[in-house]
Order: C-alpha cells, then sequence, then structure tokens
C-alpha cells in the first residue's frame, strides 16, 4: 500500500476493500439510517465530508504531535478527541456559513462522532504508511465507498419494505441476509487491483 | 433493583447484540471463529466493566453538557489499557483482532450504558449491568463465530470435526457473517414468539 497510485488506492478503497462489504465499519449507521434512499444519500455525504477532513487532521496529529513528542500509545484517546471536536465544529461552521447545507445535513453530523468508519479509517491511514495526498484519496474512496454501499442498500430495503417477508425474518434479518449477499456480489471484485 | 436482576438484563432480556443490536461492527468481523468471539467479547466486557464503575463513580462532578466527551475520554483510556495488556500477555489474540480493539471505543454498546444506567445509578449496580450486557455481548458473539467456525472452517474452538465435512468456506468470508447473523437473529425471534404464546 506504501507505494500505491492514486488511482489503485481509489479503486481499492471503493470497491475491493469497501468499508462496509469487506471491512466491517460503519455498520451501525449502514443498518440504521438506510430505510429511504432519500436520507441514505444525506447521511452518505456527511460522512464523506467529515471522513475526508478528519483523515487529513488525523495525519496531522499523528504525524506532528503524536509521534513528534514520543506519545503513539495515546492514539485511540488523541484521535477520537479530534474527530469528536472535528464533528461539533463542523456542524457550528455549516449552520453558520451554509444553512441549505445544513439542513440537508445537519441531523446526521451527531451521529458520524460514532460512526467507527471514522476511527477506523484514521486508524488504518496510519497502518498502512500513506503520505499526506494518499491519505486524502483513501479517505475520500473509502467514504464513497460507504455512500455507494449505503445507497444501494436502501433502494434494496424500499423494495423490501412492500415484499412479503416470512414473520420471523420482518425488519433487521432480512435487512442483514440481504446485506449478505450484497457482500457477496462485491467479493468479486476481489483481486481486480 | 437487585442485582441478579440487574446483571439478567444484559445477559438475556436485553441482550446487546439480539435485543438492541447494538456494537455491529466488531459482531461481524471478528467472529470468523469461535475463539475470536470470546476474546472480543472479554475485551468489551473488561472496558465496560471499568468503564461504568468509573462514570458510575464520577457521575455526579461530571457537568452534564459535557458529558458525552467526558465519557469518550474515559472509555479511551481503558481501552487503551486493555489494548497494551492483550498486546502483552496475549499477542496472538491481539494480532487477529487487530483494528477492532482500538474500535472499542466506539462501540455503541458501551457509551449507550455510561448514558443510559451509569449516570444514572451507583457503582455496584453500575458494575453488575456492565458484567450483564459485556456478557451478553460474549454470549452473542461466541454463538455466532461457533457457527461460522464451524460451518466455514469445520472445526471448533480450533477443533476439528470428528467426520470427514467439507467446510463452506463462505461462511467465514464477510458475506457469511451478514447471512449468519440473520439467521440467528431469525431463529431468535421464532423461539421468543413461542416462549411468548405459550
Amino acid at each position: 500500500m506504501e507505494n500505491a497510485s492514486i488511482f489503485v488506492i481509489l479503486v481499492s478503497s471503493i470497491l475491493v476493500n469497501n468499508f462496509v462489504m469487506s471491512k466491517f465499519l460503519g455498520i451501525c449507521p449502514f443498518l440504521g439510517v438506510s430505510k429511504q434512499v432519500e436520507t441514505a444519500t444525506g447521511m452518505g455525504m456527511a460522512v464523506t465530508f467529515v471522513i475526508t477532513l478528519a483523515g487529513m487532521i488525523t495525519y496531522l496529529v499523528q504525524k506532528y504531535i503524536l509521534v513528534f513528542f514520543h506519545i503513539e500509545y495515546l492514539q485511540t484517546v488523541a484521535f477520537i478527541l479530534v474527530i469528536a471536536a472535528l464533528v461539533q465544529f463542523v456542524e457550528i461552521v455549516l449552520q453558520k456559513l451554509s444553512p441549505v447545507l445544513y439542513q440537508a445535513l445537519g441531523v446526521y453530523l451527531p451521529l458520524i462522532t460514532t460512526n467507527c468508519a471514522v476511527l477506523g479509517l484514521a486508524l488504518l491511514n496510519i497502518q498502512y504508511k500513506l503520505n499526506f495526498v494518499q491519505t486524502i484519496f483513501h479517505s475520500f474512496g473509502a467514504a464513497v465507498g460507504f455512500s455507494l454501499a449505503i445507497i444501494l442498500f436502501a433502494g434494496i430495503r424500499e423494495r423490501l419494505a412492500i415484499s412479503d417477508v416470512p414473520a420471523p425474518f420482518k425488519g433487521f434479518p432480512i435487512a442483514l441476509i440481504t446485506a449478505g449477499l450484497m457482500s457477496m456480489a462485491f467479493l468479486g471484485f476481489a483481486g481486480l487491483v | 433493583m437487585n442485582l441478579m436482576k440487574i446483571f439478567k438484563n444484559g445477559l438475556l432480556d436485553e441482550n446487546p447484540i439480539f435485543v438492541q443490536l447494538l456494537g455491529m461492527c466488531p459482531t461481524l468481523a471478528v467472529t470468523t471463529s469461535a475463539i475470536n468471539g470470546v476474546g472480543m467479547g472479554l475485551a468489551a466486557t473488561a472496558v465496560l466493566v471499568a468503564s461504568n464503575a468509573a462514570i458510575s463513580m464520577m457521575r455526579k462532578i461530571i457537568p452534564s453538557k459535557i458529558r458525552i466527551p467526558a465519557f469518550i475520554v474515559v472509555i479511551a483510556s481503558f481501552v487503551t489499557i486493555v489494548g497494551m495488556l492483550m498486546e502483552g500477555y496475549m499477542p496472538s489474540l491481539f494480532k487477529a483482532l487487530g483494528l477492532f480493539i482500538p474500535l472499542i471505543v466506539v462501540n455503541c454498546i458501551i457509551l449507550a450504558r455510561a448514558e443510559a444506567f451509569a449516570s444514572k445509578n451507583t457503582v455496584i449496580d453500575s458494575i453488575f449491568d456492565g458484567l450483564g450486557m459485556g456478557l451478553g455481548f460474549t454470549l452473542a458473539l461466541t454463538v455466532l463465530g461457533s457457527v461460522r467456525e464451524l460451518l466455514g472452517a469445520g472445526s471448533l474452538f480450533g477443533w476439528q470435526l470428528p467426520f470427514a465435512y467439507k467446510p463452506a468456506l463462505m461462511m467465514i468470508l464477510p458475506p457469511g457473517a451478514f447471512i449468519a447473523l440473520g439467521i440467528l437473529l431469525a431463529l431468535y425471534n421464532v423461539v421468543k414468539s413461542k416462549k411468548s404464546l405459550s
């Protein structure tokens, strides 16, 4: 991963190592906010925005604070604080600068702090030893992959809601099995890069 | 509330996985074998008990406006401690669970219990709540891990089945996680509806 080109990173993070389908990150919003395509799109956009920013900032925190002062063991604590503060900050700034965008993303923003995709991605960026530019594209690609999965899934669930499902499978069980079938489809991308 | 009731509430009645559907990411990701399920469950239990106890002790000092960030810092500190202990004493398990050890911080179960229980109840009650919820989580992970390991690798806790069985590799790949959990949840629903009928 260290010397991978930007194109390879994008394809790999969107399709092959899709965050939801093969890494199991961000499952809570994936299952929770996917009843309608519209809300799923909103969540996807909010996550893309926050993840890309968080990826950049945590990279800088790691490089110029944690490594500089030799306190890498505080990584988890530092990253989660950065992410929580960032989400709050983005919420305040959006509210002031772009009320329209805030209206669209507002309700999803607080949920993102506990989205494990954000912290997971920040930790993975460091683990893969990416440089700053690669970090940006890896973060963006992972977020696009998340949005792709959640929007596709919401489309299927809209249909599921009106179909005749056996009683014990109603609700989450059938949603999980659907996700399993989708994940099988994503397995088809394995070996692409 | 007596302590046994609090404990049983977490273990069965309000089981975090089968009933509340919280903490799905580690549930699906690490349950490729039964032993990984047990390890992840116990690590989360340790963090949950410790953070519940600490938060309950501090519940009167933490101002309610900044309680969520305060909870997160407490939880993150315990996760770091548990992670370091695991790296030192159980390096192979630490490697197998990988990214999902630091991700215990954002496990919804832990923050949910801090907010819903520990910040309102006494220390002893909170410890038992943490134990119940944690072991309920461990139970669910172990069941899911065992099912996937049996079907996907033909073994249980690393021991091969005594008869010939061609494992269905799909069950330990990502799709197997979703499908196995979906079917387990449906089974749970069947048992529950039978119980409420009788």
